[in-house]
């Protein structure tokens, strides 16, 4: 891992591994959208607003995902002080942003039809939305410290502070006000991990929830490589002026 | 210890007389409580079932307003590096300013609030619940709060970025702070909402110190 540290190699590595990604997102994503909003059935309850869930759950899924990203590579930056963990854990939080969103409009989108109101306060939406403010404050504080290693180590302490807060800020939530269905993909039966859901729609559920993350770690490195040169490009105007 | 005492006296000692200490506070959340009645309508049976989620509300935000303080003048005057440079761990001094601006704002927002209770009609059940969780949870928004005036310490437009970063880590305090109160008012026992509150400010009174010194220290390297 900490041979990729090094930003050439990690640049030609992300050469190496981007097409691969790429190629992986869009047949995962094509096949997983064209069997979920045409081939697989809809719901006998919910009818064709079930197929929100294809773009729905991937989603809620990355908005965590990405969370953890960030902070492992906030963790890694601290302790190791690694400038390229550093831009990793920067990268990630826009994406993240941008998925909590995507998940907090779909369900929103879904809500309305099969609840009768499109914001219902009910706790994991709420947990979601507390998910979007903790992304905003975390690229504020990115944004407004101006010393690059200053803003990195901050934020890092903000995001790790956030991390211990999720749990409580999830269970306190929950305690609060509950409405969502329960977890509903796979359930424990018998002793044993079950899918609970039809295999028709599993399969373009599971396609597009890989498919969707490939995409953003293909995005995540693409971001990471356009930090490494906008660094390089100051470190250059910066000699420049100098000399 | 000593160190500690006089870092609380000291800071006791700046907010009492410059800026009003205590009562400005108190003064802020008096003001919005009576615009809430302005803004939603005086239907007594309303605001008393509102009356405890938003007393918790218009607390964080009294906490908040006073948040920016704590080490704002401390880094432009340069007294934050002799702190730095004491005897005294930098996460017992965090502790100590903590403890300050909870005994300026916490504690006496803690003794207002029966008084605008009753401006706000509150069912008498919810009276005690109410002392009690804001004695139990105002603790934890100051500490909260310290790790958000510290991650913010010295920057520019430091205030609006403080409560965005500050206020998401809010809300399990008003939720078990007000739920206390609504599960009174409502006839259920308040007790696991009160204990539930007290685990989340012991563990603010854990996290805050080593977090808010990591952060002053990344300021002050």
């Amino acid at each position: 891992m900490l041979r990729y540290a090094n930003p050439k190699r990690f640049l030609d590595l992300s050469a190496a591994v981007l097409p691969w990604l790429w190629l992986g997102a869009a047949g995962l994503m094509g096949w997983g959208l064209w069997a979920g909003l045409f081939a697989s059935p809809p719901d006998y309850q919910q009818s064709e607003s079930v197929r929100i869930m294809y773009v729905h759950v991937p989603s809620a899924w990355l908005s965590m995902f990405l969370y953890g990203v960030m902070f492992a590579a906030s963790v890694v930056g601290l302790v190791w002080r690694h400038p390229l963990a550093d831009a990793a854990a920067k990268e990630a939080a826009p994406i993240g942003a941008c998925f909590t969103a995507i998940c907090l409009v779909t369900g929103s989108l879904w809500g309305r039809p099969m609840w009768g109101t499109y914001w219902a306060w009910d706790p994991r939406l709420t947990s979601e939305l507390v998910l979007l403010i903790l992304y905003l404050g975390y690229m504020a504080l990115w944004a407004a410290i101006e010393d690059r290693q200053k803003a990195a180590r901050s934020a890092a302490v903000l995001c790790i502070v956030g991390v211990i807060n999720i749990p409580i800020i999830h269970f306190s939530v929950e305690w609060w006000n509950s409405l969502h269905q329960g977890p509903s993909v796979v359930r424990f039966e018998n002793g044993a991990l079950a899918p609970a859901i039809d295999p028709s729609m599993l399969w373009p559920l599971l396609a597009m929830a890989v498919g969707s993350t490939l995409l953003a770690i293909a995005v995540l490195f693409v971001r990471i490589g356009t930090e490494i040169g906008r660094r390089r490009l100051a470190t250059l105007m910066a000699q420049q002026a100098a000399g | 210890m000593s160190g500690f005492i006089a870092l609380l006296r000291r800071d006791l000692v700046l907010a009492f007389r410059l800026g009003g200490g205590p009562f400005l506070g108190v003064g802020f959340f008096l003001t919005v409580t009576t615009l809430l009645p302005l803004g939603v309508g005086a239907r007594l049976e309303l605001l008393g079932q509102a009356a405890g989620g938003f007393l918790w509300v218009a607390a964080s935000l009294s906490a908040l307003l006073s948040l920016e303080r704590i080490f704002q003048a401390d880094v432009e005057d340069g007294s934050l590096d002799q702190i730095l440079l004491g005897p005294l761990p930098l996460e017992a001094s965090v502790l100590a300013k903590a403890l300050a601006h909870w005994l300026t704002t916490g504690l006496p927002l803690t003794a207002a609030a029966p008084a605008l209770a009753l401006l706000l009609n509150m069912p008498v059940a919810g009276y005690g619940p109410l002392l009690l969780s804001l004695l139990i949870g105002s603790p934890a928004l100051s500490l909260i709060g310290t790790i958000g005036a510290a991650l913010t310490a010295g920057l520019r437009r430091g205030g609006l970025l403080l409560s965005l970063v500050v206020l998401p880590l809010f809300v399990p305090v008003v939720i078990f702070g007000a739920g206390a109160v609504a599960a009174a008012i409502n006839g259920f026992n308040p007790v696991p909402a009160l204990l539930f509150l007290g685990a989340t400010s012991l563990v603010a009174l854990v996290v805050t110190p080593p977090a808010a010194a990591a952060a002053l220290r990344i300021h002050l390297s």
